[in-house]
């Protein structure tokens, strides 16, 4: 399925998507947040901004995302909750490498970060979190007169 | 599989000693295909698997059987702005894969994958003729 390109086909598109996350986030390398977590923590966590809001995705697959205690305190972000995986009876487990019970994950986003204007939502097992930053802290075009 | 094979065949030893992959648009990304966690156990009638693969809608979600090699792939997809910038990245690759031999008992043809909220469960029968049977022990 992600074997030899052929352009024009519908795959196209996959490619694109594809090469978008991996631009994006592929490379990121900066100093780590004094509140970060050793990778492979529950949820991963991915940041991206743009001039005019914050985007933070939650990797919470297989969670009710209304069990998920999400807050906002000036540029803190707590995202808490409980996973829960349920254990099958009367079977032979080979692998549990699948994370479950409680997490705990803070982030320190943009300091022009508005608590006022946050939307959160769910699909396909990510929490995408967007928060719009404050006009003054935007770049504005200088006009010469 | 195809592109692993690519890694290997134009991979350079730097890169590869870094443990970097190569995606089908053919530009290097800081890492391979990220390994989904996966449970797996076992009852009487067969094999489940449930593997943690969030961001993958059912369209750009592939299980297959190869020979007796059963692949799991996804593609990781997220909304973003054509703007955006990376502030900060756990999650480093848009592919997920990993495979895993089967053995002969299972019934490959069977086999069903549901996906639901990012996660991917995958039944794998047992061949009906070779489930345990209960033996009875007739008092006569």
């Amino acid at each position: 399925m992600f074997g030899i390109p052929m352009p024009g086909s519908v795959f196209d598109d996959l490619w694109r998507l594809q090469q978008e996350v991996d631009e994006l986030f592929g490379s990121w390398s900066a100093p780590l947040g004094i509140r970060s977590l050793p990778r492979g923590s529950f949820p991963a966590v991915n940041i991206g901004q743009t001039p005019e809001r914050v985007d933070v995705y939650l990797f919470a697959p297989g969670i009710d995302p209304k069990s998920l205690d999400i807050s906002l305190q000036q540029n803190l972000l707590t995202v808490s909750g409980n996973r829960e995986i349920k254990i099958e009876e009367d079977v032979d487990y080979y692998r549990q490498e699948r994370f479950g019970g409680e997490f705990r994950r803070v982030m320190s986003l943009p300091e022009d970060v508005d608590p006022d204007r946050v939307q959160a939502k769910y699909a396909d097992g990510i929490v995408q979190i967007s928060i719009e930053r404050r006009e003054s802290a935007r770049p504005r075009q200088i006009q010469i007169h | 599989m195809a592109t692993n094979t690519e890694v290997t065949r134009r991979g350079s030893s730097a890169a590869k000693e870094a443990g970097a992959g190569l995606t089908s648009q053919g530009t290097w990304t800081a890492e391979g295909p990220i390994r989904p966690p996966v449970d797996v156990w076992e009852d009487k009638d067969g094999i489940t698997l449930c593997a943690d693969m969030p961001g993958v809608s059912k369209d750009r979600l592939n299980v297959r059987v190869d020979g007796n090699t059963l692949i799991v792939e996804g593609q990781l997809e997220l909304e973003l702005s054509k703007d955006a910038e990376a502030l900060y990245a756990d999650v480093r690759s848009s592919l997920y894969r990993r495979s895993f031999a089967l053995s002969g008992e299972l019934e490959t043809e069977k086999i069903e994958a549901n996906l639901k909220h990012g996660v991917l469960t995958v039944r794998i029968p047992k061949r009906a003729e070779l489930r345990p049977k209960k033996i009875e022990v007739k008092v006569g």
